[in-house]
């Protein structure tokens, strides 16, 4: 029996059923990544540890809520003894001494970490053109990218290699690119899963959360990654609900909020046609649908592109060659030591966010800049107070179309900045948002964004699951869509 | 033309916490290089700082002590630059909302009283150390020192000269201790201060421009820098130049102040609150305890020493001067009733050694248990005061243990009356000539024989014994 394409429950259930036993299953899950090594999913696998695991599993049994399930983890994620690279060369040789607790916290439920999944380097980009450990391939099409950053996990969960992934989204980094490979992935309210052990890119935006191929499966992951970690003083303290308990409850009566400022006309004609759809598919369930307005929401990507590297700007300081990481060779002296290790170490979208960051941080230019996008994103985050007194859930499309191909937006990085148009107001406002496949354009899925109130991550996974249990978008595989 | 000389200082004081600023790293010093550094302190990819809420308490004694404004919500920003002993690349500092806001300290020069204002008092985190001359070519990086909590006591430019500015780091030095929050040892680092000096003319209300000494680390550098810094500027000013603002280094050995950096070489720090922590919030309750539990203040202690150990004015001030001397006093008052006995040790004998060696009583090899139990030992009368000021001189000298001392050296006091008896009575038996003459009323030859009985005892006889003895027997 394949396990390709399988979900955590249904793999979890073989497993319980003896079906299989956890060596087979981790050694099949390999097998599939060696068949798909053209997809350049994964940086570094974690072969001989995860055999090893499964076969303590088969000898001592355990039934933790994802004992032999296998994970594979963003490359962005330390993990003890695990080589950590973040996609970037200044990375290449890093072996961290410990794990970061949603590492941890998943590893504790029984999982096996496969490997880990390639990504933008540092997560700064959206098409995974960015790694040092060169592009990603969309399991949809050779000739298409999977988004980014966290294509690496999106490829690997779309192409039924493992049936979830851990991802980070920091303006839709989750998200988009699983609205570009047709799985369901998402980004928790900042705060709910502890920063603790992973790479900082946007220190007050960054939040990690399950890819999978269902919300239920999302559902699972989350309930594993969430945790109030006294390492991370952001970590909220806050009670942690069972996200799979509400998933089946009807939907009636929900209501759903349609940004009045997402222009939709500069969209696909296509791209609109499956938003529609998916309108009408939620009508069908009783919800209805509610104009909102976020007047300074058109302010969210500048805003975003001010925030992000201007945090980037400081959080990559460390990597300056002295303790970590790669250095250049024979230093002349302390200058030439900081300048070559960072040139050499660091890609060219990452230099560009660093000059970006450190511009908008400079003196006599903080209040223009950096003081003023926080004082606009108060105000978005406002913008949706208010409409969250009028809606349950907000609605958009997650991306402004399907995957496009490799080297086509890689002049201009505005371009590829724009691919986060619907996704950044949810990271601006700390807020949980996740993405559902809804349709094809041009035989390539799209996806459907919900974005939900403050820790209302039950609620979005239920309308997420109520739309997947009447539909089957979620269920098409890339095989049988190209063959 | 009159110059006025314009000062302000910048203290660090390192907070005696247990743990660093933001990781559960030690605080110790003396440690193997890089044996004290956690994740944290490495500044790992991945890793969160979380802050030590008692370098909090420890910042508030200060601000309640200077009668400062607390500002019970403050943040922390983060200021950048490169340096391989700054392990993250910035420094994680109060720039915004320090924890201690305006504030005031009394200083004490010549006898004269003088209020300074203090700005702000805020936390950061040390940076590690640089070695230099350890490895041929190469330099070496210690992060022992790497985010130790360091409360930043910056003052108003209301110092007029060098000695006002030792006055009032010494000030700063004595509350710091008192309140327990650092241990003042400057040989290890625990406080260094930046010096701000800038000139003008008496009559002007602007400040000139200034130049920054950086990291003075004794009242004796701290006085020198500041006057030859004073004489630069001035020299500078009176030959038609400007002063350039700048950050300089003194240089101890050549007494002198050179430029380490100009203000276009000066980094541009980034500054923007640190978005990995949340401001900290102290509520009223945290406050009142910590109000509540404030150490005895050098003035509480002088008014007590007066009202309750009955001392003199001049007594308790040089007592309740220092933090450790305060300490000697009230723990040797547990070895004796006599309180007056304990202060003239330490007003007389103890601190004419002090004056002589040109030290502080820290740095003295005196501990404040020998002194207790050489209080103990004049008490009980196991040696006598004469006997006691050589045993403090060979302390002073070797740091021995009291005890040993008067035991190896066989000092302990004769107060066998008997044995006492037998000697006075040979020494009158030998010397009837002197006999006769006191008898005739040379009353001052008794000091005589009471030196001779000393002299036969080697100064163990119990003098007040022996004039007893002495008394009953020539009288």
């Amino acid at each position: 029996m394949s396990i390709q394409y399988k979900t955590i429950k249904e793999l979890a259930s073989m497993l319980k059923g003896n079906d299989i036993s956890n060596k087979e299953l981790v050694e099949e899950t390999y097998s599939l990544v060696k068949s798909n090594t053209h997809l350049n999913a994964f940086i570094t696998l974690n072969e001989d540890a995860a055999i090893k695991k499964a076969e303590d599993l088969d000898k001592n049994p355990s039934y933790l809520s994802l004992s032999g399930i296998p994970i594979a983890q963003k490359d962005l994620f330390c993990t003890k003894d695990l080589r950590t690279t973040c996609g970037s060369n200044m990375l290449s040789n890093f072996i961290p001494p410990y794990s970061a607790t949603v590492i941890e916290n998943l590893e504790n439920a029984g999982c096996i970490s496969i490997g880990k999944t390639n990504m933008d380097e540092f997560a700064m980009g959206s098409s995974n053109e960015t790694s040092f450990f060169g592009n990603v391939l969309n399991p949809w099409g050779d000739d298409l990218v999977p988004g980014g950053s966290s294509g690496g996990s999106a490829a690997a969960v779309a192409a039924g290699i493992v049936p979830a992934a851990t991802g980070t989204d920091t303006g839709g980094s989750i998200r988009q690119p699983a609205s570009l490979c047709g799985i369901t992935g998402l980004k928790p309210t900042y705060g709910r899963i502890s920063r603790w052990g992973m790479i900082a890119f946007a220190s007050s935006l960054d939040q990690a959360g399950p890819m999978a191929r269902t919300a239920e499966d999302c559902a699972i992951m989350l309930n594993e990654m969430c945790s109030h970690d006294l390492k991370d003083t952001t970590s909220l303290d806050e009670e942690i609900p069972d996200f799979t308990s509400d998933l089946s409850t009807s939907i009636k009566g929900l209501k759903i909020g349609i940004v009045k400022e997402f222009d939709l006309s500069q969209l696909d004609n296509d791209v609109v046609k499956v938003f529609e759809e998916s309108k009408k598919h939620y009508e069908s369930l009783g919800a209805e649908f509610v104009e909102i307005s976020l007047p300074n929401i058109s302010l969210s990507v500048p805003t975003y592109y001010v925030v992000a590297p201007a945090e980037c700007s400081s959080n990559l300081s460390r990597f300056d060659g002295v303790k970590f990481g790669k250095r250049c060779d024979d230093p002349k002296n302390l200058e030439d030591l900081y300048i070559r290790t960072r040139s050499e170490g660091f890609g060219d979208e990452v230099k560009r966010r660093i000059l970006i960051g450190s511009y908008v941080l400079s003196a006599g230019f903080y209040d223009a800049y950096y003081k003023k996008a926080q004082q606009v994103r108060r105000l978005i985050k406002n913008d949706f107070d208010n409409a969250f007194e009028k809606v349950d859930v907000i609605m958009s499309p997650t991306t402004r179309g399907a995957a496009f191909s490799a080297g086509s937006k890689g002049d201009d990085p505005i371009q590829m900045y724009l691919e986060d148009l619907f996704t950044i107001p949810a990271n601006l406002a700390g807020l949980p948002a996740l993405s559902i496949p809804n349709g094809m354009v041009d035989n390539k899925p799209i996806g459907l964004q919900l974005i939900g109130n403050f820790l209302q991550e039950s609620k979005l996974l239920q309308v997420a699951h109520n739309f997947q249990i009447s539909t089957d978008w979620h269920l098409k595989k890339p095989t049988e869509e190209i063959n | 033309m009159s110059w006025e000389t314009v000062i302000g200082l910048e203290i660090h004081v390192q907070l005696s916490t247990e743990s660093k600023l933001f990781s559960g790293g030690s605080t110790g010093f003396g440690a193997e290089p890089n044996t004290h550094v956690d994740l944290i302190d490495m500044g790992l990819p991945g890793v969160l700082p979380v802050a030590n809420r008692d370098a909090f308490y420890k910042a508030i004694r200060f601000g309640l002590a200077t009668n400062a404004e607390i500002n019970q919500t403050s943040s922390f920003d983060r200021k950048n630059y490169f340096y391989p002993d700054l392990p993250k690349g910035y420094q994680i500092t109060q720039m915004a909302i320090p924890i201690v806001g305006k504030g005031s300290i009394k200083i004490l020069v010549e006898g004269a009283e003088k209020i300074i204002n203090i700005t702000r008092a805020h936390l950061e985190e040390d940076a590690g150390k640089s070695i230099h001359d350890l490895f041929e070519g190469e330099t070496g990086v210690d992060l022992n020192r790497a985010g130790t909590p360091l409360l930043e006591i910056v003052s108003e430019p209301e110092i007029s000269n060098a000695k006002e500015a030792v006055a009032y780091f010494k000030a700063v030095k004595q509350l710091v201790t008192f309140l327990d929050i650092c241990d003042g040892i400057m040989a290890q680092g625990s406080m260094r201060c930046d010096v701000n000096v800038s000139m003008k003319k008496t009559e002007d209300k602007e400040l000139g421009t200034r130049a920054e000494i950086k990291n003075l680390n004794s009242f004796k550098f701290i006085e020198k820098a500041i006057n030859f810094e004073t004489e630069r500027q001035i020299r500078i000013i009176e030959s038609g130049e400007s002063v350039v603002q700048e950050t300089r280094l003194y240089d101890s050995i050549k007494n002198e102040t050179r430029s380490m950096r100009s203000k276009e070489e000066a980094n541009d720090y980034r500054y923007f609150p640190c978005p990995d922590l949340l401001p900290v919030v102290i509520t009223d309750e945290e406050l009142n305890e910590i109000k509540e539990n404030l150490p005895e203040l050098p003035e509480q202690k002088e008014r007590r020493y007066i009202s309750e150990a009955n001392l003199e004015e001049s007594e308790a001030k040089i007592i309740s001067s220092s933090k450790t001397m305060a300490n000697m006093f009230e723990e040797a008052c547990l070895k004796t009733d006599d309180s007056k006995l304990v202060a003239n040790w330490l007003v007389g004998d103890i601190s004419a050694l002090l004056n002589k060696d040109n030290i502080d009583i820290d740095e003295s090899k005196l501990t404040s248990n020998n002194f207790g139990t050489l209080i103990e030992r004049i008490s009980d009368k196991t040696i006598s005061g004469k006997i006691a000021k050589s045993v403090l001189e060979e302390v002073w000298e070797s740091g021995n243990n009291v005890d040993d001392i008067i035991e190896d050296k066989g000092l302990v006091q004769i107060q066998d009356e008997s044995l006492l008896e037998s000697i006075a009575s040979k020494i009158i038996e030998d010397n009837p000539g002197q006999v006769n003459a006191y008898k005739g009323g040379k009353d001052k030859l008794f000091g005589f024989f009471v030196g001779q009985v000393m002299k036969e005892t080697q100064g163990k006889a119990n003098p007040q014994s022996v004039n007893e003895i002495l008394k009953k027997l020539l009288d």
